[in-house]
């Protein structure tokens, strides 16, 4: 799949606050891959974490917002912890989600779960996972 | 002195199994703990952002609490909360300008600088117990058992408060192999079972579940033990719906290691709830006679 580039869809206020979130610094990215071939939701992700990180870079804003990464991205910290570049891809994550949560677009839904499940999952299942998909 | 225990939500509902055959062993240890007061959730997850430090209130408040009593560690059970509380402690202690903002802003409470030991039951056993000390307590060894150890993620990652090496650890290892079990290395121990992604993309987490298991089953695996409740809701409780779902699936007995712990220690079954765990596990352990039929 190609990737288009265009200074005019540059978006460089969404650049600008993944880095002030995530306090990383995706300009150093190679490119290397590292993430993607540990990542161990690489089946269920539609842009591998490498070209989240390459289209962070060009500002591609539509791209990155058609994305279902960071929402599949169990915050694992295997990317991060062997990323050569030293960046924290699991905070990248975590701001790309955290744009649309401040806006108040929640991803799961308290109300779609099936009351058996509530009933038999674990406490930190809820917690985390409403701490990481809902404003 | 003794030390903190912070048991956290899950282990007093849904991993009973993980907390009573914990406590049941430390009793037998001589180990002296004693059950935080007035301990609040953690929050389960470390908050990743950069701007966001209320989230950091909840875990900073029990190590507050444990400071209060004059103790200087805290021991966990569960990986989710001994990675929340570890990072925040870590945040606490090295990051001296969000220190100071949350010590402002928690102004009701004394001030905290990180100087709590946060510690997990495998670490504990290891560095403060030993486990040589630990070897002369088993008295019914696990007769050469096939048990893979599943780290997870909470325990390695990141650098800064991982127990281990995070590509290469051996702690789990260790401690199984101490127990009499014999211990099953796979490729998969510190791979993500998918966490919370049970409820935002349940498919995914079972199949990376699936994985796991099966990774561990073709290595020779009898059974897997575990640290983590969360874990042990998508590899063993959810072990159902792998089997319905994908043709190839084996059955797997999941433990959680604590309760392998107090059977090789001689400890009344019972202290294990064996119950709470799949059907499967009490049959392997009937057949290996580790416990009475």
């Amino acid at each position: 799949m190609p990737i288009f580039i265009s200074t005019r869809e540059s978006d460089d206020q969404l650049r600008k606050k993944v880095r002030e979130i995530s306090g990383q610094n995706f300009q150093q990215c190679y490119q290397c891959g590292t993430c993607s071939g540990s990542c161990p939701m690489i089946e269920h992700i539609n842009v591998f974490p490498r070209r989240i990180m390459a289209l962070l870079q060009l500002g591609n804003r539509k791209a990155l917002e058609e994305s279902n990464t960071p929402w599949v991205c169990a915050s694992c910290h295997t990317c991060m912890v062997r990323c050569p570049r030293g960046i924290d891809i699991t905070k990248v994550m975590e701001a790309l989600r955290l744009i649309k949560l401040r806006q108040n677009i929640d991803r799961i839904e308290l109300k779609k779960l099936e009351p058996e499940q509530i009933a038999d999952m674990p406490q930190i299942a809820m917690v985390s996972g409403f701490r990481k998909m809902t404003s | 002195m003794k030390i903190a225990y912070y048991p956290g939500c899950t282990l007093k509902t849904k991993a009973k199994n993980l907390e009573l055959a914990a406590l049941a062993c430390l009793d037998k240890l001589r180990v002296e703990y004693e059950e935080l007061p007035r301990w609040n959730c953690c929050g389960a997850v470390f908050s990743l952002a950069d701007d966001d430090l209320i989230h950091m209130v909840a875990p900073v408040r029990d190590l507050i609490r444990v400071q209060e009593r004059g103790q200087d560690t805290v021991l966990t059970l569960c990986s989710m909360c001994y990675n929340t509380l570890a990072r925040a402690n870590d945040l606490m202690k090295n990051d001296e300008e969000k220190r100071k903002t949350i010590n402002d802003f928690m102004d009701e409470e004394p001030d905290y600088e990180g100087n709590v030991r946060v510690v997990h039951l495998l670490d504990f056993i290891r560095d403060d117990y030993g486990f040589d000390k630990l070897k002369e307590h088993i008295t019914a060894p696990l007769n050469g058992m096939k048990v893979a150890p599943y780290y997870g993620c909470t325990l390695l990652r990141p650098k800064e408060v991982a127990l281990d090496r995070p590509d290469n650890p051996i702690v789990f290892h260790k401690f199984l192999e101490v127990i009499g079990a014999e211990v099953i290395d796979f490729g998969s121990a510190t791979k993500c079972c998918g966490a919370y992604q049970v409820l935002g993309a349940p498919e995914a987490t079972l199949q990376v579940s699936h994985e796991i298991i099966s990774d561990a089953v073709n290595n020779g695996a009898e059974a897997l033990a575990l640290t983590c409740p969360l874990c042990d809701y998508n590899m063993g409780k959810r072990q159902d719906q792998i089997l319905e779902k994908f043709d190839d699936a084996k059955e797997l007995p999941v433990y959680y290691f604590t309760q392998l712990l107090a059977l090789a220690m001689g400890l009344e079954s019972g202290v294990a709830h064996f119950e709470l765990n799949r059907e499967i596990a009490q049959k392997l352990l009937k057949k290996k006679n580790l416990i009475k039929t």
